[in-house]
């Protein structure tokens, strides 16, 4: 058992020191903006005193070290400081944006997991049949597919033919939460069409894997249906890598949430990113960017943890 | 037109030289009898490029029978009548982009070359393949010879906005009154031709990145090793945001944080494999021959983990281009006026919801160029690794 913790605490550490650096990075991104920061945001009224003064309102007359420091603590805090457009505080705006996005993910990480493990299993259990061929083309071509084809088919498709579903997807918390799931069930159908792929995929590979091991050999000898084979036998052994892909696909689904969002004018993380990239709101960007990383190496993280977790030859040393 | 079936007389045992001089002057009379008639006439055009395509066709299904070198000549030659038909055609056009109707041609050229001298390969490939190397090979048409095809100039305002589907703009206009079809043709040249240069540089650092690495081990490996995985660490669409926040969206700094971003992926492939072969006896007799490092990693690595690199290049231009389109369709990519796939979809999506599909176009070429290179990429590396079914 001690092996696995200390596996695991390796990992962590390893995880908070690439945390560390990520921020590093993003902090010293920000100070290699060529020319001076304070003059290319104010533009043309940059005389020598707002200069000084929008410095000081920043603290960018303080050395770099020290800077870093201070916004670092700040965000650990839960301080992340004003957006230059709005000049309101980032805290509330990113935590409910946050929410949002989450929400999102989630809601598609609920379709898509079962979907892609069913999927999996079903195309194990009948390889090679046309059911299997006809899989791996179609998730084949949706990873082909920009994210944002595959939103507008299904605008096109759903809403504007059919009119099953609201095209724009705008929650606010007034929404009972039947109505959230409703308006944000397009964009978590886009983001389980462009993931499912990928662990359908992972799942059939893992599990055909086992298929030609003998214990799975002497199942089939016993006479025991193909279907059972695969739920009883071959499933929990290949539970490993399934999960391990499962979470990988939950870190590109909280990062592939940004074009799908501002596809559908979702209020989330992601639309708010694009947005202050675009009117260069440094603060936010700086923000939203840590906050996309972190959730990427965590995830990141939870998958390597799970995979030591789930192996057991570590689980049950001898 | 039965001149392929007449040269199967002298075929296989004629000197190469005979056939050869026989061939060339009926590609020439043909040519000639064509190109009277052409320049006034396109409908004696067309007839003359079905004639020219049953030509090849035909030189092809009795390559057997025929001399070899003749009927490689036989598919070059009606290859290049074909294009001069079509050049003739756009004549016009044509004589005003002199050098895109020359790169058209060259590149004409070079396939039909290597349709010859890979025929053998060619005839195997499964039909996924053969609809991929199809595709790409339009799109790689298409993008040199832009101007030459596309009926009007990429930025010009042609009509009212939005215009439907008519006689005069194929695909209808765009939202500002541009003409649809003609700026998908243009984006395709700038989406394609960036995506591409992007790919070639993020090999040209992450691929001799790896081999150094591979080849020279110790702290340099390591050194490399770390900043990649940093680097690998953060999302890549949401770092190449935020570096565009800073450097500003220009054409140069999106192919620079683009490659740097996909080297990193470039690197790990190529050190992985690299390593496997650094270890192996020739490497070390090359460097007991006291080969330079520079020697090593072309002439002893290089050609040994060609294959692998080669498909990753396809898969990565894939996702260089997918990448690509998503900024430009966050309006963080390619700037306008310059047309681009991703741009024009957001450009124009308001159509969708009255049930146009016109929006949609430029997205479905983004993935119909996708599916092509990857289908191609699965044969390549079906062939490469060597099994047979």
């Amino acid at each position: 058992m001690s092996q696995i913790v200390k596996l695991v605490a390796q990992r962590l550490a390893l995880g908070l020191l690439t945390l560390f650096i990520i921020s590093l990075i993003i902090f010293l991104c920000v100070e290699m903006l060529p020319g001076n920061f304070s003059e290319a945001i104010l533009g043309q009224a940059a005389t020598p005193e707002t200069v000084a003064a929008f410095n000081r309102e920043l603290g960018l007359d303080l050395p770099p070290h020290e800077r870093y420091f201070t916004w670092l603590f700040n965000m650990v805090q839960g301080d992340f400081g004003r957006s230059l457009a709005s000049k309101r505080e980032l805290s509330e705006l990113l935590g409910y944006r946050l929410e949002n996005t989450l929400f999102l993910a989630s809601v598609a990480a609920v379709i898509a997991i079962p979907l892609a493990v069913t999927l999996g299993v079903l195309a194990a259990l009948y390889r090679d049949s046309f059911y299997d061929r006809a899989v791996n083309v179609v998730t084949l071509s949706s990873i082909s597919f920009p994210e944002f084809f595959v939103a507008y088919i299904l605008i096109l498709i759903l809403a504007q033919n059919l009119g099953w579903f609201p095209a724009i997807s705008n929650i606010n918390d007034e929404l009972g939460f039947w109505e959230k799931i409703y308006r944000t069930a397009l964009p978590a159908f886009t983001l389980t069409l462009v993931c499912v792929a990928h662990m359908m995929r992972m799942t059939r590979a893992a599990i055909i894997n086992l298929l030609a091991s003998p214990y799975i050999e002497m199942a089939r000898l016993k006479g025991l249906r193909p279907g059972r084979i695969i739920l009883k036998h071959a499933l929990p052994n290949a539970l490993a890598p399934i999960i391990n892909v499962v979470v990988l696909n939950m870190a590109y689904l909280v990062v592939g949430v940004v074009l799908v969002e501002v596809v559908f004018v979702y209020p989330g993380l992601g639309q708010l990113f694009v947005d202050s990239v675009r009117s260069r709101d440094i603060p936010v960007v700086q923000a939203c960017s840590l906050i996309f990383a972190m959730t990427y190496v965590l995830l990141n993280l939870l998958a390597d943890v799970l995979s030591i977790m789930s192996n057991p030859r570590l689980l049950h040393p001898r | 037109m039965t001149m392929p079936v007449s040269t199967s007389t002298f075929g296989g045992q004629a000197s190469p030289w005979v056939s050869r001089i026989a061939m060339a002057s009926v590609h020439f009379f043909i040519l000639v009898l064509f190109l009277q008639n052409v320049a006034a006439d396109t409908w004696s055009a067309v007839i003359g490029l079905l004639f020219a395509h049953l030509y090849s066709v035909m030189a092809l299904t009795y390559w057997n029978r025929i001399d070899r070198t003749a009927a490689g000549d036989t598919v070059i030659v009606t290859v290049t009548l074909e294009f001069v038909l079509i050049a003739v055609i756009f004549w016009e056009r044509s004589s005003a982009w002199p050098w895109s109707t020359l790169f058209g041609l060259g590149l004409v050229q070079v396939c039909a070359f290597a349709a010859v001298r890979y025929w053998k390969d060619l005839r195997q490939a499964p039909k996924s393949a053969w609809f991929g190397l199809i595709v790409v090979l339009i799109y790689v048409m298409v993008a040199a010879m832009a101007p030459v095809i596309a009926p009007f100039s990429e930025t010009e305002i042609v009509g009212s906005e939005y215009d439907a589907w008519n006689n005069e703009h194929l695909l209808g206009t765009d939202n500002l009154g541009r003409d649809m079809f003609t700026r998908l043709i243009y984006g395709g040249r700038n989406t394609v031709g960036v995506a591409f240069i992007t790919t070639v540089l993020a090999f040209l650092i992450g691929g001799l990145g790896g081999l150094l690495a591979a080849a020279m081990r110790g702290w340099v490996d390591q050194v490399l090793s770390r900043m990649m995985e940093i680097l690998m660490a953060i999302p890549s669409f949401i770092f190449a945001l935020l570096i565009l926040t800073i450097v500003g969206t220009s054409v140069p700094s999106l192919i620079m944080v683009i490659a740097v971003l996909d080297a990193t992926r470039v690197f790990r492939l190529a050190r992985a494999v690299a390593m496997n072969v650094v270890v192996l006896e020739f490497v070390e007799a090359a460097s007991l021959r006291g080969e330079g490092l520079w020697w090593i990693i072309r002439s002893e690595i290089l050609p040994n983990v060609l294959p692998p690199l080669v498909a990753e290049f396809g898969l990565r231009f894939c996702f260089v281009f997918l990448f690509l389109s998503g900024l430009s369709f966050l309006g963080l990519g390619i700037q306008p006026p310059t047309a681009d796939w991703g741009s024009m979809v957001r450009d124009n999506a308001t159509l969708i919801t009255y049930g146009d599909i016109t929006p949609l176009l430029p997205a479905a070429a983004i993935a119909i160029l996708t599916i092509g290179v990857n289908f191609v990429v699965d044969w390549f590396l079906h062939k490469a690794s060597g099994l047979k079914d």
